[in-house]
């Protein structure tokens, strides 16, 4: 299993940010998103993040939830989601999975940790889930030596920052603004206090995610984060081409690169 | 519930438990309900109905409150938290409308500005509602994700939450979601249930056999329940939307067919396949139509103190019909669940205790939104008269 901590120090160590990209399993199809996750791989990410489509995702916008619930209604199951993270860690990138609560706990929370951990996946980022509510997913992370990635927002108090940080393992995911996932035109300007509230409290990496979509926004990022998350500009790209698989794999190469060469400039 | 929101709902977890403590405020609260709102609403024998089912049936007539329902208690309650929190603007979602318009309501009353999330199927079978509170001065959004109802007019006001939690409260429409809503939305609505027992034993001198109300997300049912959970002898029924019937999956009887999960920050009885997706609801009343519950609901089930039963939406259609052609009160969809249920629960006190045997029906809401739906259920309308007339009967008997 490929490390997440190990590809945010060699990041480091090349002096910049970590490009951590996003995808629903199952879209545009359980065997698209193999394709197209495995193209931002080769184009640049560091670190995979596959999210696991969800019926009711508070935390996304409508860019993501149009994805997932594509991949839904073509009828995604959670052992697919495995699937897909095999196929992918396959690469040796560390591959993540996003996923809200319900899924998880409904799966099995040993059992999922299980086949997680054999499917090669590096752990979990859960939006709907902060550490405080979180034991029976902790336990289950540590005995099978999986990451655990929570979130902290701008609004989060400096103790709860500081406990976020200390039960995470892999990196923090700072949400940048208050908001749901999607594209925006500037990036926010909470995004960096916040990450020197999370340094303040460890030397775990803290990616920033939610707005970013180019080159240059990522460039801006990486100027003061470890690592930059980008997920809906990724799924815009493949929505943008419905009908036509190997033009949406070659905007999301081309996306994959301009943002690469952003963290790379940051 | 994400980590964007436990800031907010910690913040409002305190603001609520110290107004609740705050005599200034719980005077200000009951003031407004009784001289804006209509309360205490009126304990009322229904004579007729209570020959037909040979007990005694009394109606809370929470349908008289302003605004037609119950949920103009929950709304002056966290509209009145709001101001007293320095908030400017008020978010809700809304399945039938009612809370809608409440909302609408208390936003206009204590001068906020208002914003409604409304499932756009539910706009489109609520569309009276949609223009009242737009004529009250919100802003109603349709939702056009998920299933277009009311549990993805939830989860936009969530987002709308996290972007704009530093000035927005979130008027939270029923006993569900995250800490501190379900206990704030029962303390806000307990007053049907303290009101209903003190005028039972005001009026008739004992306490009722049994009480009732329709549980969709679980807010009249919890404010009524509350005030009897100590009364051994009291009966409690809450009456969930079956649909077209539990056994065919077209139902939101959360209750009695859902399995314990998270849904919208709480864990509670949810109605989700097995990959934990969250299965589409239906109910022909739009406020009932979700696929969760109150977790305080799903805790009364577990430990057997309140009985849920699913209510068919003929059931419940029949239900409204009898109500109107006997008493001439014309119910809301949802409460003619409760009405549906609670008669054969009266007719078997009857039965085993004689006519002085009572039961209390929440009368939560009244029918003036649904007469779209019971124009096309019956077939109403027709000046001419080649609609077939509607045929009230009462539980047990044959039409």
């Amino acid at each position: 299993m490929a490390s997440t901590t190990t590809a945010f120090e060699k990041a480091r160590a090349e002096d910049r940010a970590a490009l951590v990209g996003y995808l629903p399993a199952g879209f545009p199809s359980v065997d698209g998103s193999i394709a197209a996750l495995r193209t931002m791989v080769e184009a640049g990410c560091d670190v995979i993040e596959i999210g696991l489509p969800y019926s009711d995702p508070v935390m996304d916008g409508p860019t993501i939830q149009a994805a997932a619930q594509q991949a839904l209604e073509r009828g995604i199951r959670t052992r697919d989601v495995i699937d897909v993270v095999q196929a992918v860690a396959e690469t040796g990138v560390p591959t993540l999975v996003m996923t809200y609560w319900n899924p998880v706990e409904r799966y099995g929370v040993e059992r999922w940790a299980t086949d997680l951990a054999a499917a090669g996946g590096a752990g979990l980022i859960t939006p709907d889930i902060t550490p405080d509510h979180g034991g029976a997913w902790s336990a289950a992370a540590d005995a099978h030596d999986l990451d655990k990635v929570f979130l902290v927002a701008p609004s989060s108090t400096d103790e709860r920052i500081a406990m976020t940080s200390a039960a995470s393992r892999g990196f923090v995911y700072a949400a940048a603004v208050m908001g749901v996932t999607g594209a925006r035109e500037a990036t926010s300007d909470l995004a960096g206090p916040l990450v020197a509230r999370v340094r303040a409290s460890g030397d775990i990496p803290v990616a920033v995610g939610i707005g970013v979509s180019t080159g240059d926004q990522a460039a801006e990022v990486a100027g003061f984060a470890d690592g930059v998350i980008v997920g809906s500009a990724f799924v815009r790209a493949l929505l943008d081409h419905p009908d036509d698989e190997a033009a949406g794999l070659a905007a999301l190469r081309t996306l994959t690169e301009d943002l690469a060469g952003g963290v790379r400039r940051g | 519930m994400p980590e964007a929101l436990v800031k907010a709902l910690d913040e409002l977890t305190v603001a609520w438990q110290d107004a609740m403590a705050d005599e200034a405020f719980v005077s200000e609260f009951e003031r407004v309900l009784r001289d804006y709102a209509g309360t205490p609403s009126r304990l009322y024998h229904a004579e007729r109905l209570s020959r037909q089912v040979g007990a005694r049936v009394l109606l809370k007539r929470e349908d008289l409150n302003h605004t037609g329902a119950h949920k103009i208690r929950n709304v002056m309650g966290q509209a009145l938290l709001t101001k007293r929190m320095g908030k400017t603007r008020v978010i809700a979602e809304t399945g039938a409308g009612q809370h809608g318009v409440a909302s609408a309501t208390a936003a206009a009353w204590f001068d906020l500005d208002c914003t409604v999330y409304m499932g756009a199927v539910d706009t489109r079978r609520q569309a009276l509602n949609v223009a009242r509170m737009q004529l009250l001065g919100a802003k109603v959004v349709p939702v056009e994700s998920g299933s277009a109802t009311l549990k993805d007019a939830i989860n936009e006001a969530l987002r709308d939450w996290v972007a704009s939690v530093d000035h927005t409260a979130y008027l939270f429409g029923t006993a569900a979601g995250p800490h501190p809503f379900p206990s704030m939305v029962r303390d806000f609505c307990r007053g049907i249930g303290d009101e209903a027992r003190e005028q039972c034993l005001e009026q008739y001198g004992v306490l009722p056999d049994a009480v009732a109300a329709c549980v969709g997300g679980g807010s009249n049912a919890i404010g009524l329940f509350t005030a009897f959970l100590e009364d051994e002898g009291v009966e409690i029924h809450g009456f969930e939307p079956g649909g077209d019937g539990v056994e065919t999956g077209r139902h939101a009887a959360t209750i009695h067919a859902g399995e314990a999960g998270v849904l919208h920050g709480a864990r509670t009885y949810v109605l989700q396949d097995e990959d934990g997706q969250t299965v589409e609801s239906h109910s022909i009343s739009a406020g009932l139509d979700y696929p969760g519950v109150g977790p305080q609901h799903s805790w009364l089930a577990a430990m057997g103190r309140a009985t849920y039963t699913p209510v068919t939406d003929r059931q419940a259609m029949d239900a409204m019909a009898l109500l109107s052609r006997t008493e001439g009160i014309i119910p809301a969809i949802e409460s003619a669940h409760a009405v549906a249920g609670a008669l054969d629960v009266a007719r078997r006190l009857g039965e085993e205790k004689g006519p002085d045997a009572t039961v209390i029906i929440n009368l939560s809401g009244r029918g003036d939104k649904d007469m779209g739906t019971a124009i096309e259920w019956f077939g109403l309308g027709d000046a001419e008269g080649e609609a077939e007339p509607v045929v009230a009967t009462a539980p047990g008997e044959e039409a």
